[in-house]
């Protein structure tokens, strides 16, 4: 039975009760508990099932490296699956539920994979369900996802705030232990700006639960002095509940602050991920204790000593009423000894070694606890909760010949350094035979930019795991730090701590030594995904003789823990399958975060309205106040159509055509892109940019320009009008205002850089309208002002002047086929003159129309759309723009590739129209088939559909396409299958539907 | 996430600032070059554990190409500077000779 003491607790206040629920069960626990130790003080040791046997777990662990505590926290809009029990903090009313079972926790129907465990080895879905083929889609993996996963997503949006913060330091210490801070304290003087960061609320680690006094002073007197000084300091920032995720490079950090999850209500934001540049870093990460493979080690009830031992001092809690320790190291004596302080009994401590331990094992003697040397436990009684154990010789087979009653076992298999955040960057790492662990490699730490480290492991997580060699390690590490950052500290004599005699650790992969297949097909690895030592012996008999891929191919080390317990075990496992050492195989690689940080942390207030910034016209109001149904255009968001009452999209759009082409139409085109380009050289540079010859553009007039990457291949295009003798305006289309802007500095800054030309982006500066429409010219004479008659300002001319009071320039240029004037008016104004277009094309019934009737309208008169006919992958000859290259220029960007065998091919694919025979739309995007079948046995194709509309004017589909040979082909006949599997027959045409001869437009 | 130190505003730009360009120091070869040639500049390009020399562009600083030669192994930075020059300047080249002897790139080193 696990309870809580009737005193002590280091953590919790038992003058606070709390309230909260468990799988709907009111249970409570004090202030300061986390929620596994408060379900521990209920005696809630089952929390969850395993991943693929469902096998009953317990906790396992105090910390973040807990395998098995993962639990469903919160509701509704605060629901947030997998949260580890061990470093969730209680508050008044937290709702918690186990994950992973069906229909309950105690009772699990999935379980039934427990009993065909022996049918499921390693690998036993990549072996299973590749055969055959179909199934995996329909049968095998909709019934795996049913069953297969942790928690459950959230239903509803988290409304919680998170943020991001950018900092930087000279020196960030991830780790508030006795390391840590007494780095923290070394560098403190120096005047560095320093940041010490602790994952957990408290400061000063495992030190308070390990030792009762440090030098003269209690521990807890001593990590408290130790904060109070180094809160003096106002060049150290210290930060508790806050993780270091990740080391990166050039001294970039992660820090993750858990701001709010310990409180009933929030304030502010939840979490707070802070972007850290760091000069240096120092990892006082401590280590973590590894777990003994034993048969049935996964039994609810066997514990981590050190865990149990952390219950007991900072929660005030009994893990068992009987608790027996099995160790191979010192250590774990400790945990003994804090037991019977506490008036726990300890029945026994089995030590795997035949030479005993050191001070502390006469100390568990002399308390007259039974010690058993060179001993292993052979097998755990029980099925969801540790009722017994049995025990033979550790050079034995597992034939037990003792039992002895107990409910909880503390285990210690040895400590591993966390060496995460020192390997996230390449920091190299050595095995340690003597102790039997990966420790940092001090002469491979990461580099910076400058090629000189800049991560420091020290203390434990340095490799040393006594007390005064801790201090020490944090010291002088610390030392070399200061310097290499500049900073400069006196460098007092060190004062030794003094320590208990410590018989050394003996590495122990299996116990019972020769335990036979039974035995090991019950010894538990990781615990959250089951892989036992006879999966891994399996994936290495089966040639997996990279730790990478047995990872993989078992699982071992791919749960939500991230192997933090599992790696170490598994990998000794492998490396004694495989006859190799350990540091032959190695260790799996360390990536970031250290444990899962929330996606809302990392999304910080990049949501809703400030996911991404939205670019709106200056007209942008009016049309969402007149029922425009919008569209995003890159950031941009452009009215699709104007639907009025209860018309439909399709409706809106045909009305919208249908009123431009027979009266008037107004567009907002303030989205182009346009680009100003000035300069003696600029008409050169045009030259260079455009297909077609810009520099011989006569001042007043336009001209329709490409533009195509050096590759050859269409990226843009638009209409250029020459302003003066040394400016251009380029317009773009709205998606390439930036990207166009950013290839001409390219091509500016890294080539021509000689040349005298600069390039500004204007888009934002004017507000553009179309006015289209056969009474186009009528309404801009009722405003007054310019004369806009044919022969003041002809087709492709443009001038500047005042229309009514709006400061205007005129482009009389058409994208509709329709006599047509883009106006441009300073963006101040846009909404002015919008309105008094409106206001004076009521007697023409004025109409404005929106991006999907332009599309239409330009498609009817076969005007090609960047995006559409263009896929990065076809050329202005594809396109039938050969009109629009110069012939004269002997180059230009994309010339010469342009002249390779494959682009002046006959058989590319060509722009044509087609026209369906039974006049329905053609899908966009679907393929013509051909005769005959391709090397992959599919049908083979001759063209596609790049655009297909409904057309208003034709009342009929058209559709441009490219098709191979196609301009030579007119009248053909060619077959579009869609995807219900019936065809569509439809008329190869030229891309003009409408107005072939130009007349409208040319009035 | 690199720093580099932008040659024209001197700010230590964050790599969120910048934008990469790929290989530096590429000839372009337009209208009568050879097939060769032409793939050459358009398509071949280095792919070194070790020292290269590669563009950059502050994009959102003050908008300026340049280029920067480090380490694609251990992302040890040598030096960034003008883009509107055929090869690294000489101290650039020294500083890589001391640090990395014995390296090549193209017809460098």
């Amino acid at each position: 039975m696990s309870k809580r003491l009737p005193e002590g607790g280091l953590f919790i206040d038992r003058n606070k009760p709390i309230k909260f629920e468990f799988n709907g069960k009111k249970l409570s626990g004090f202030e300061g508990d986390t929620l596994a130790s408060a379900l521990l003080s209920n005696d809630q040791v089952l929390v969850g099932r395993s991943f693929k046997y469902h096998r009953p777990r317990g906790i396992v662990a105090s910390g973040s490296e807990e395998p098995n505590a993962l639990i469903n926290l919160g509701e509704k809009e605060k629901f947030e699956p997998n949260q580890r029990a061990t470093t969730t903090e209680l508050f008044d009313g937290l709702k918690a539920a186990s994950q992973n079972h069906w229909p309950s926790l105690n009772f699990d129907i999935g379980v039934v994979n427990n009993y065909l465990a022996r049918f499921l080895p390693a690998g036993f879905y990549y072996k299973m369900f590749i055969h055959p083929r179909p199934f995996w889609k329909y049968i095998y993996e909709p019934f795996i996802r049913q069953s297969a996963g942790l928690g459950r997503a959230p239903s509803q949006k988290d409304h919680s705030q998170y943020e991001h913060f950018y900092a930087f330091y000279d020196l960030v210490i991830v780790g508030g232990g006795i390391s840590g801070l007494n780095a923290a304290l070394t560098a403190a003087e120096s005047g560095l700006k320093i940041l010490i960061i602790e994952q957990t609320p408290e400061w000063g680690g495992r030190c308070l639960v390990d030792f009762s006094t440090i030098g003269d002073e209690t521990s807890a007197e001593y990590v408290s002095r130790l904060v109070s000084e180094l809160k003096k300091f106002h060049n150290v920032t210290m930060r508790s509940r806050m993780m270091g995720a990740g080391v990166y490079d050039h001294g970039y950090i992660l820090g993750y602050e858990r701001l709010n999850d310990h409180l009933a209500e929030e304030d502010g934001p939840r979490h707070r991920l802070w972007r850290i540049r760091a000069k240096q870093i120092i990892t006082a990460t401590g280590s973590i204790e590894r777990p003994i493979s034993f048969p049935s080690n996964d039994i609810p009830g066997v514990m981590l000593a050190s865990a149990v031992r952390d219950y007991a001092v900072n929660f005030g809690i009994a893990t068992g009423n009987k608790i027996a320790v099995y160790t191979n190291n010192d250590d774990a004596y400790r945990t003994a000894i804090t037991l019977n302080e506490v008036g726990v009994e300890v029945p026994i401590i089995v030590d795997a070694r035949k030479s005993g331990g050191g001070a502390l094992a006469e100390r568990a003697k002399a308390l007259g606890i039974r010690v058993e040397n060179g001993k292993a436990i052979s097998k755990v009684f029980g099925k969801k909760r540790v009722e017994a154990i049995s025990i033979c010789e550790h050079k034995d087979s597992g034939k037990g010949n003792e039992k002895i009653a107990c409910d909880c076992i503390a285990m210690s298999g040895g400590w591993s350094p966390v060496v995460h955040l020192y390997s996230h960057c390449g920091g190299k790492l050595k095995w340690d035979e003597k102790m039997a662990l990966f420790k940092p490699d001090s002469s491979a730490k990461p580099t910076s930019h400058d090629g000189l480290p800049f991560v420091t492991a020290v203390g434990s997580a340095n490799g040393f795991l006594l007390i005064q060699e801790v201090l020490k390690d944090a010291r002088e590490g610390c030392l070399e730090v200061v310097e290499a950052s500049g900073g400069k500290v006196k460098k007092e004599s060190f004062k030794l701590i003094e320590q208990e005699y410590e018989n050394s650790l003996e590495a122990i992969w299996i116990a019972p030594q020769d335990a036979d297949i039974k035995k090991r097909s019950k010894i538990w690895l990781d615990f959250q995904n089951d892989v036992k030592i006879n999966d891994v012996e399996l994936a290495a008999r089966e040639g997996f003789e990279s730790v990478e891929h047995t990872k993989r191919y078992t699982t071992l080390g791919m749960a939500t823990d991230q192997g933090k317990l599992s790696n170490i075990n598994g990998l000794a496992i492998l490396s004694s399958s495989l006859g190799k050492e350990i540091p032959k195989v190695g260790t799996t690689t360390f990536r970031p975060p250290y444990t899962p940080i929330s996606l809302g942390s990392i999304g910080g207030s990049a949501r809703d309205d400030l996911f991404q910034p939205v670019r709106k016209t200056p007209m942008h109001d009016w049309h969402e106040n007149n029922g425009a149904y919008m569209e995003p255009v890159g950031q941009w968001r452009r009215p699709f159509c104007y639907p009025q009452a209860e018309e439909t999209y399709a409706k809106a759009v045909e009305r919208e055509i249908n009123q431009t082409r027979s009266s008037l139409g107004i567009l907002d085109a303030s989205t182009l892109g346009k680009l100003l380009v000035t300069g003696p050289d600029a008409g050169k540079f045009l030259d260079m940019l455009y297909t077609n010859m810009m520099s011989t553009l006569k001042i007043g007039r336009c001209r329709y320009g490409l533009m195509c990457s050096e590759n050859g291949f269409l990226i843009d295009d638009g209409v250029v009008a020459r302003i003066d003798d040394q400016t251009w305006l380029c317009h773009t289309t709205t998606g390439g205002a930036d990207s166009i802007h950013a290839h001409m500095e390219e091509w500016l800054q890294t080539e021509w850089w000689d040349w005298k030309v600069y390039v500004t982006n204007v888009t934002e500066q004017y507000a553009q309208i179309g006015v289209v429409g056969p009474n186009a010219r009528k309404l801009l004479e009722k405003i007054g002002g310019v004369d806009v008659s044919r022969e003041a300002l002809g087709f492709m001319e443009w001038k500047d002047g005042n229309l009514g009071k709006y400061d205007a320039r005129i482009f009389r240029i058409s994208f509709s086929g329709e006599l047509s004037f883009e106006i441009a008016v300073p963006a101040k104004q846009g909404l002015a003159f919008w309105g008094e277009l409106i206001e004076a094309g009521k007697e023409f019934q004025v109409m404005p129309y929106g991006t999907e009737a332009l599309h239409v309208m330009r498609a009817e008169k076969g005007f090609i759309m960047i995006g559409d006919e263009t896929d990065g992958t076809v050329i202005p000859q594809d396109l039938n723009l050969d009109w629009a290259i110069s012939k004269k220029k002997d180059d230009y960007l994309g010339k010469r590739a342009q002249e390779r065998s494959f682009m002046v091919n006959p058989s590319r694919w060509k722009l044509v129209g087609l026209e369906t025979l039974d006049g329905s739309v053609l899908p966009d995007g679907a393929y013509a088939t051909a005769e005959g079948v391709n090397s992959n046995g599919q049908k083979s194709t001759q063209g596609r559909i790049t655009s297909s509309y409904f057309s208003p004017t034709l009342k009929r589909g058209i559709a441009m396409g490219l098709v191979m040979n196609g301009p030579d082909r007119g009248g053909e006949i060619i077959e579009f299958p869609k995807i219900d599997g019936t065809v569509i027959r439809a008329k190869i045409t030229s891309p003009v539907f409408y107005d072939p001869d130009g007349e409208k437009q040319n009035v | 996430m690199l720093v580099f130190k932008c040659p024209y505003c001197g700010i230590e730009a964050d790599e969120t600032e910048l934008s990469p360009g790929g290989e530096a120091h590429l000839k372009r070869f337009g209208p009568g070059s050879s097939d060769e040639e032409l793939e050459g500049y358009l398509f071949n390009r280095e792919n070194p554990k070790g020292v290269h020399f590669e563009r950059w562009r502050h994009v959102y600083g003050c908008g300026k190409w340049f280029h920067a030669a480090r380490c694609t192994a251990t992302l040890e930075v040598f030096g960034t500077y003008s883009a509107q020059t055929f090869g690294p300047p000489k101290e650039i080249i020294d500083i890589i000779k001391s640090k990395r002897p014995g390296w090549k790139w193209r017809n460098l080193g």
